[in-house]
């Protein structure tokens, strides 16, 4: 057992997966003899030299298509978008290429890349530095999606989505890079799991990322005040292990989701959809959503406004509960036209 | 390291088709071209017959492949009547073991490469996205995204490299995605990296219905220098200086020295697809011209013109062709689309929970209709 930051944890992953499978080549922007802008890959081109540690051209596209071509050979590239809103250019070659080759081609070609990208916001970053673009890649069949939210998951998450012969979506908080954790480097859980991070019987609180720690200290403040929260880490996005979350559901019959990415069409519809389909019987109230507003992400002064925090997810688990909350805010809409020009 | 032909600065992509490398001239005429010919001194009469063979098996394939799609049998056909040379005479001169990445137009490439009947149709009927092995037959499929292979193909020398193999990668796309981010970045990479890859672009004068020179005001082989990539511009309906040039360039990056870029200007006879209607944007006049500089119709004259023609060869073919476009038309009418739950398949290489509970729903709902299938029997 070793005390990391989730970075060094991650680093600690890549190496040993570069150790155990020479094909394992690393390609991105700065991440060689800087060791990657948030130094992920600190030490690795000393140790496994420019052929297996790629700094590239600054060119996302360039990064993923060529790692595709990799993949064509048998490599296994890990590539490194340098930040989340800089995947938008390599968006073509994931989602119509390393997603749909697989498929393309009756399953005689491999995409085993895996796509590490820092990501969403909170740390203060400039445009474009703090985007949470899961739902794209989540909406994208062929891909494998992961968020962590500890260090110890990135170190294990990390090395499974490596070994994994399906592409690899890897979310890594950037929040959370600098956070330290115990970490079991012998671990090897199974991936796709979703991970009771504190169990409790009232409410089912579901969420991933950076938002687990603010969800933890949210069924903290609750438990203070008498109400049990199960907080329920997704880590895989896609698929989501809906068992875990059932399970749950149907002993709470209340459930919240919280994200920092934008509502509108995002995984809180996607998991509460899925939850209704599975427990509708066992719901004691309509499930709730806390998530980011559906904006662009707002300049560094103002995102405190836009990250779902304690108090706002506390709110709507008043709600499910049936005690005195804020309006929903969704009353005017509720309105029967009596005539043709209501319903402008 | 200068193979490269001069370029005049103020030429135009459009206008000054000429000023390309070229060993056969359109009436047949076989000239001499001091960087070319070293690289086609081996070639003989029996191996001009053989290209000339290759491109008519094409264009009998092409021929076919639209008159099924206006049969009702295929969804689609991109034909590339016209290009026959540029497609035959650059993949002959690659190895088995080089790695071709095409683009949907390239049925040339595809056939040189192994191809079968079945995997000529298959996909443009919608039964398959791609139909062969692409590691058997070391061709990706073909690519629909426009320059995106480049990108690949540049991926797929890269691992070349660190395996010290000696083939190459080759990325075909035309002259639109020159346009493209993918064919910039690509030829980024490759001379960053110095990787084994030929980028082989077909100017066949048209992007759908926006001419060459919407996507180049300058030839477009002049780019590839900027990226510290030699390059070439060779008459694309000639087919021995595309063997030729393409020999030099396959060369160039086995040898380590890097990328090299081929642009062969060639004119698409037919439409962009069976979709499309170019009389709407391009001048009979045009089509004449380029009717005259036909590359079979070339090969043709030259080995007439050398005595290496006779009655029987021309027979044979024409029976050999007719032979390739009959086995097509019988892959295609005799399709057998696959079970409905392949839809499924391959959607990933590892199990998905959330696929194998959709997959399983579908199933039992398809399984809710035996009954009625039953009673119709």
């Amino acid at each position: 057992m070793s005390r990391l930051t989730m970075a060094a944890a991650l680093g600690h992953g890549l190496r040993r997966a570069m150790r155990d499978d020479e094909r394992v080549v690393l390609m991105g922007e700065d991440i060689g003899r800087l060791g990657g802008v948030f130094r992920v890959t600190d030490g690795l081109l000393d140790e496994f030299g420019p052929a297996r540690v790629v700094d590239t051209p600054l060119a996302e596209a360039g990064i993923v298509g060529t790692a595709v071509g990799l993949a064509y050979r048998g490599f296994r590239p890990v590539v490194e978008i340098q930040f989340d809103g800089f995947v938008y250019p390599a968006f073509d070659q994931i989602v119509c290429q390393v997603a749909k080759l697989h498929y393309r081609t009756q399953g005689r070609v491999r995409m085993p890349l895996t796509i590490r990208i820092p990501w969403a916001g909170g740390v203060g970053a400039a445009e474009h530095h703090s985007e949470s673009p899961e739902a794209y890649f989540v909406h994208t069949s062929g891909l494998r999606v992961i968020a962590v939210s500890q260090p110890q998951d990135a170190y294990v998450m990390l090395r499974q989505a490596i070994a994994c012969d399906d592409p690899v979506v890897f979310f890594e908080p950037k929040r959370l890079y600098h956070r330290k954790g115990d970490v079991d480097l012998a671990d090897a859980s199974p991936m796709g799991l979703a991970r009771v991070a504190r169990p409790g019987h009232d409410v089912t609180l579901v969420t991933y990322g950076a938002q687990v720690t603010t969800a933890l200290d949210a069924a903290a403040a609750a438990e203070e005040d008498g109400v049990s929260i199960e907080v329920i880490d997704l880590r895989s996005l896609s698929p989501v292990d809906y068992r875990t979350l059932a399970a749950s559901v149907r002993r709470t019959g209340r459930v919240v989701v919280t994200h920092e990415a934008g509502g509108e069409a995002g995984m809180a519809a996607e998991v509460i959809t899925s939850l209704v389909e599975r427990c509708f019987h066992y719901l004691e109230a309509p499930p709730e959503r806390v998530t980011g507003h559906d904006i662009p992400y707002p300049p560094a002064k103002l995102e405190a406004l836009h990250l779902p925090d304690l108090d706002r997810i506390l709110d709507a688990v008043d709600r499910v509960l049936g005690r005195p909350a804020s309006p929903t805010g969704f009353e005017d809409e509720v309105v029967i036209p009596e005539a043709e020009e209501a319903v402008r | 390291m200068t193979t490269m032909h001069t370029l005049n600065p103020t030429a135009d992509p459009a206008t000054d088709i000429d000023e390309v490398a070229r060993l056969i001239r359109a009436d047949g005429t076989r000239v001499c071209d001091g960087e070319l010919d070293p690289w086609v001194d081996d070639v003989d009469h029996a191996f001009l017959r053989d290209l000339y063979r290759d491109m008519s098996l094409v264009r009998s394939v092409d021929t076919e492949g639209v008159a099924l799609q206006r049969q009702g049998q295929l969804g689609l056909w991109a034909p590339c009547r016209g290009q026959e040379a540029a497609q035959v005479g650059t993949a002959r001169a690659l190895r088995p073991d080089d790695f071709v990445f095409p683009s949907y137009r390239e049925l040339g490439v595809g056939l040189v490469r192994g191809a079968e009947p079945a995997d000529v149709v298959l996909s443009w009927r919608g039964e398959v996205h791609a139909t062969y092995d692409p590691q058997r037959m070391r061709t990706a499929p073909p690519q629909i995204i426009i320059g995106a292979q480049s990108l690949h193909a540049v991926g797929y020398a890269m691992g070349i490299q660190r395996d010290r193999g000696g083939e190459i990668a080759v990325a075909y796309f035309g002259d639109g995605a020159t346009s493209q981010g993918d064919v910039n970045e690509a030829m980024v990479f490759a001379s960053s990296f110095a990787a084994p890859v030929v980028f082989v672009c077909s100017n066949n004068q048209w992007a759908i219905s926006e001419p060459v020179t919407v996507q180049a005001r300058f030839p477009i082989a002049g780019r590839a220098p900027g990226f510290g990539i030699p390059s070439m511009r060779i008459d694309g309906n000639d087919v021995l200086a595309c063997l030729a040039a393409m020999r030099w360039a396959a060369d160039h990056a086995r040898s380590g020295a890097g990328p090299a870029f081929l642009e062969a200007v060639t004119y698409r006879m037919g439409p962009h697809t069976t979709s499309d209607d170019p009389t709407r944007y391009r001048a009979p006049e045009d089509l004449e011209a380029w009717a005259q500089r036909d590359p079979i119709m070339r090969l043709e004259a030259l080995l007439k013109a050398e005595d290496a023609w006779d009655d029987a060869f021309e027979a044979g073919v024409a029976d050999r062709a007719d032979e390739l476009a009959a086995a097509v038309r019988d892959a295609a009418l005799h399709a057998r689309s696959r079970e409905p739950l392949a839809v499924f398949d391959d959607v990933y290489a590892e199990p998905h929970t959330a696929l194998a509970a959709q997959r399983r729903r579908f199933g039992a709902y398809l399984d809710g209709f035996a009954d009625d299938e039953e009673d119709a029997r």
